[in-house]
């Protein structure tokens, strides 16, 4: 069991205590990847806010190089109850990123009795993306997307990174990935103030769609497998993902939609 | 050279006790006791900001009597133990019972090293998927581990406590029951205790993930006036 004398005491941080202990997390800096080493990567993500707070979406699919490495990732994951990370880029360190992350925020909200604000949250987040920079360098590049709802200020509110730890506080919508450029404009295109619920996830719905229309890094609904993008909601009660049923009538009125044009 | 008084070891660890019980003796106690859906947590506790009952893990829980500031310094080694051991292996292999042995050690550890033993005693409780997983470890100021079955009862006065237990536990009983069944026992004939004087949390198998909760004064107040 872990004691510190008061002076040497890492807080409430859980990266710090894992510096102290000596299992540092930080990924070595070695030989650069060749070009012919490829690692999956994840793609595309949206975040838009609406009337009650934030609507988050992911597709699902990872790619190596032209191959599809895994159809049924999740990108879009809860960080604690109110608030949400979407990550682009290479899935390994990603994956570790988000764990440390969720770790993060549950052993601080257990250490100190009460949850870091949402900006304290965006703030830790920053810091572990500047700690991916080396491996950044050498490709393996990771870019969150976090989201949450600010019970201090109650709104929904939306964060995107850049490699070097970069924080950004995007007003309405934010986009990440290979297929940003397609999604991100028809969330811009499609996006209102104080939408409903059912519309900011049918425009979240709309962007993934036609980012997987033209992007092949990014995979659209799949309906003969049943595997449907991730999305979810983050209001004032907390984080709540879409079941598959809904997921599917969304997608099935976008496709008759677009089968009528 | 001065020799120094000769002081027998049996003297020494009489007198480390003492002073170590006494200590407890001064606070206030806390009743765990097991209900259908789990394990409520009840401790007589004034203060609205200086726990003595908090989260350690999804399914596991700490509560401490004794002097504040010792142990929270415990509570706080046995989130961080439990957060390394969950990220360095799986969720689902950090448990109460290694909790419960570490805390002993250091315990144990102090109370025969140290000047000043801890006055504390501390309880590690883990709610199971089913009933027969509940499980309570009562850890005292010198490192000894009860392993409880029905409750737990930590701090001062604990025999008239028990006492008071025995007479109105019974198994599968609710969360409502168990509070009030608590209170009342921790009050004792003489005294009524009120949802402000108390701290109360539950480790509920239907909570999800994460077990843990805390009762807001409300829900306490509705539980005693069943």
């Amino acid at each position: 069991m872990p004691l510190f004398t008061p002076g040497a005491d890492p807080g409430s941080s859980f990266p710090e205590l894992l510096k102290r202990i000596g299992l540092t997390t930080t990924p070595e800096v070695g030989a650069t990847l060749g070009a012919e080493v490829t690692v999956p990567h994840a793609t595309t993500c949206v975040a838009l806010r609406f009337a009650d707070g934030v609507v988050m979406a992911g597709d699902r699919r990872a790619t190596s190089g032209n191959l599809i490495s895994h159809r049924g990732m999740e990108k879009v994951v809860q960080a604690d109850l109110h608030s949400g990370v979407a990550i682009a880029g290479a899935a390994g360190p990603a994956m570790e990123m988000i764990k440390l992350f969720q770790l993060q925020l549950e052993h601080y909200e257990k250490v100190e009795g009460m949850s870091l604000s949402l900006e304290g949250k965006a703030n830790q987040l920053s810091m572990m993306v500047r700690s991916n920079l080396p491996a950044a360098m050498q490709g393996m590049v990771v870019v969150p997307i976090f989201a949450g709802y600010d019970l201090l200020r109650s709104t929904g509110r939306l964060y995107t990174y850049d490699v070097t730890g970069g924080r950004y506080e995007e007003h309405d919508f934010v986009a990440t990935g290979s297929g940003m450029l397609h999604a991100g404009t028809v969330v811009k295109i499609g996006w209102r103030e104080n939408m409903s619920r059912t519309e900011a996830v049918s425009l979240a719905c709309r962007g993934l769609w036609e980012a997987a229309d033209a992007d092949s890094a990014t995979g659209g609904p799949d309906v003969l497998r049943g595997i449907y993008p991730i999305v979810a909601t983050i209001t004032v009660d907390g984080w709540a993902k879409l079941d598959d049923a809904e997921l599917a009538t969304v997608f099935g009125e976008i496709a008759s939609e677009v089968r009528a044009r | 050279m001065s020799m120094p008084f000769y002081v027998a070891p049996e003297q020494v660890m009489k007198d480390r006790a003492d002073y170590a019980r006494k200590g407890i003796a001064r606070g206030r106690a806390m009743v765990a006791v097991r209900y259908a859906d789990g394990i409520a947590l009840v401790a007589e506790n004034p203060s609205n900001t200086l726990r003595k009952i908090s989260e350690i893990y999804d399914r596991i829980a700490f509560a401490g009597v004794g002097k504040y500031n010792e142990f929270d310094q415990l509570r706080v080694a046995g989130v961080r133990a439990a957060d390394l051991k969950g990220y360095q292996y799986s969720r689902d292999d950090v448990d109460a019972r290694s909790l419960a042995n570490q805390y002993a050690q250091i315990l144990g550890q102090i109370f025969t090293h140290e000047m000043k033993p801890m006055e504390v005693e501390i309880l590690v409780a883990e709610v199971g998927a089913e009933p027969d997983g509940d499980q309570l470890f009562h850890i005292l100021y010198d490192g000894t581990v009860m392993d409880e079955r029905r409750w737990s009862v930590l701090g001062g006065d604990a025999e008239a406590i028990i006492a008071r237990m025995e007479e109105t536990y019974s198994d599968d009983q609710t969360l409502e029951a168990a509070v009030k069944e608590a209170a009342a026992a921790l009050a004792g004939p003489d005294r009524t205790l009120v949802a402000d004087d108390l701290e109360v949390a539950a480790l509920s198998r239907r909570n999800g993930r994460r077990c843990f909760r805390r009762l807001p004064d409300d829900v306490v107040a509705a539980a005693m006036a069943v």
